[in-house]
């Protein structure tokens, strides 16, 4: 196996282990869904016309639960020292970790958000959306996010001050997602939306791992 | 090149800085001054009345706000790109200045809108994206702040900021196809009054110079600071 796979096959098995993070992220975005009609009231009309934000925010705030430890595992262990040594460049290391990430958080966050579209009584065209929207999303967050792991890794809190360096770069992401499920909630076609969405998201990965190798770089040398 | 990296010693920025600093004081208390005597003796306008007169601290203190950012993300390139010292102590001085600027024009900006939209507060494209960022810098001047390596820090923070400046663009076109209440700009445009122009525009110099002021007094704390430290574990060893 190649070593990019082999990175990706062993971060993906971390992930879903004892003390992983996809379950816990999943549990957390239904929380958030359960939470959130217990604040607002349960007026189903309401509830569908908030509903594409609040899954949005609640899958971003879920995907970054794990995001701190992205490279900080390796890193406190010694084996990102391994890892930076071997012959797969650095970034493709980033790309590998994020697509780890992406796997078990946010293709996974996607998976689950028909179920609680349902509990938000969105219209099925507006959940379709709201799938489509979470799939060409979510690698924006994993993305920028690997960014912000990277320059937080050597930091023992850096859990607290991750999200704030990125939330504010990912609001395009909610603006856009959450916006694609207005849009059809309003007979509107989304489809303008769901392609800045996706060109957010491609700038995002294909720029990201550079950002995120360049500052690994600097944590690990002198 | 070669003039940029005349002042990457500390000794000739503070060489220079004690000759330009007296100079941007004066300057900045005769610009608000005259700025401020003018706007006040402005006449009022026919549909905003006195509360204009907001305009001339409200409309520098944003533009500031976003130059301090543009000085953040060019110390932060000479930084990476060059490992430019003193563009790591200037990058982190400017931070709190612009994060000042952009909570001035924030609350200037509510008062004028309160009397004049009816609301303090509106989710309107430039309104969020003056908020996300000050959110930027507050999380520029955290990473700075939690690093304890000085020289770790100012690489990851310009990393930041750079990653931040590319996105800013996005962020501003994303909120603008999110909503739109802000009047366009009048200035280039033309369509200000020159009674108005006039002291707008010297309100804006007096801001740069305030701002431009302060950031030098700043830089030069930071080198004093390590001078003064660095003094003490002489003498101590």
């Amino acid at each position: 196996m190649s070593p990019f796979l082999t990175l990706l096959a062993r971060d993906i098995r971390l992930a879903s282990r004892s003390g992983g993070s996809a379950f816990l992220a999943l549990s957390f975005f239904a929380l958030v869904a359960t939470l959130v009609p217990l604040g607002v009231g349960a007026d189903l009309r309401l509830l569908a016309r908030v509903g594409g934000g609040v899954l949005w925010v609640g899958a971003v705030l879920a995907a970054l639960l794990s995001l701190d430890r992205l490279f900080q595992g390796d890193f406190e262990d010694g084996s990102l020292d391994l890892i930076a040594l071997s012959p797969l460049p650095l970034e493709l290391t980033a790309l590998a970790k994020m697509l780890a990430h992406w796997l078990s958080t946010g293709a996974a966050l996607t998976l689950l958000s028909p179920l609680l579209a349902l509990l938000f009584n969105l219209t099925p065209a507006a959940t379709l959306t709201l799938f489509l929207s979470l799939l060409l999303g979510t690698p924006a967050v994993s993305a920028v996010g690997a960014i912000g792991a990277s320059l937080t890794l050597s930091l023992k809190r850096g859990g607290l001050i991750l999200p704030l360096i990125i939330l504010p770069l990912l609001s395009p992401a909610v603006i856009f997602g959450a916006g694609a499920v207005s849009l059809t909630l309003d007979r509107l076609a989304p489809g303008g939306a769901l392609g800045l969405l996706a060109a957010f998201s491609a700038g995002a990965v294909l720029l990201s791992p550079f950002a995120a190798a360049a500052s690994v770089r600097l944590n690990l040398g002198g | 090149m070669n003039w940029l990296f005349r002042y990457a010693n500390p000794h000739n920025f503070m060489r220079l800085s004690n000759v330009l600093l007296p100079i941007t004081v004066v300057a900045t208390v005769l610009c608000l001054g005259v700025g401020l005597y003018l706007g006040f003796t402005a006449p009022p306008d026919y549909q905003q009345g006195r509360t204009v007169l907001i305009m001339f601290i409200h409309v520098p203190a944003v533009t500031v706000a976003e130059l301090a950012y543009g000085a953040i993300v060019v110390c932060s390139l000479l930084s990476i790109v060059w490992r430019h010292p003193l563009s790591d102590i200037a990058g982190r001085a400017a931070a709190p200045l612009g994060a000042m600027f952009t909570v001035l024009g924030m609350i200037t900006g509510a008062l004028w809108g309160r009397p004049m939209w009816g609301t303090f507060w509106a989710w309107d494209p430039r309104l969020t994206s003056f908020l996300l960022l000050l959110f930027l810098y507050i999380g520029y001047m955290a990473l700075w702040n939690a690093i304890e390596d000085e020289v770790r820090a100012a690489r990851a923070a310009a990393m930041l900021a750079l990653v931040g400046a590319v996105n800013i663009p996005i962020i501003k076109f994303s909120v603008e196809w999110w909503s739109s209440l802000h009047q366009g700009e009048s200035i280039v445009s033309g369509k200000l009054a020159p009674v108005f122009l006039a002291p707008l525009l010297i309100m804006m110099l007096g801001y740069a110079l305030l701002f431009a002021s302060l950031w030098m007094l700043r830089i030069r704390t930071v080198i004093l600071e390590r001078r003064a430290r660095s003094l003490m574990q002489r003498s101590a060893a």
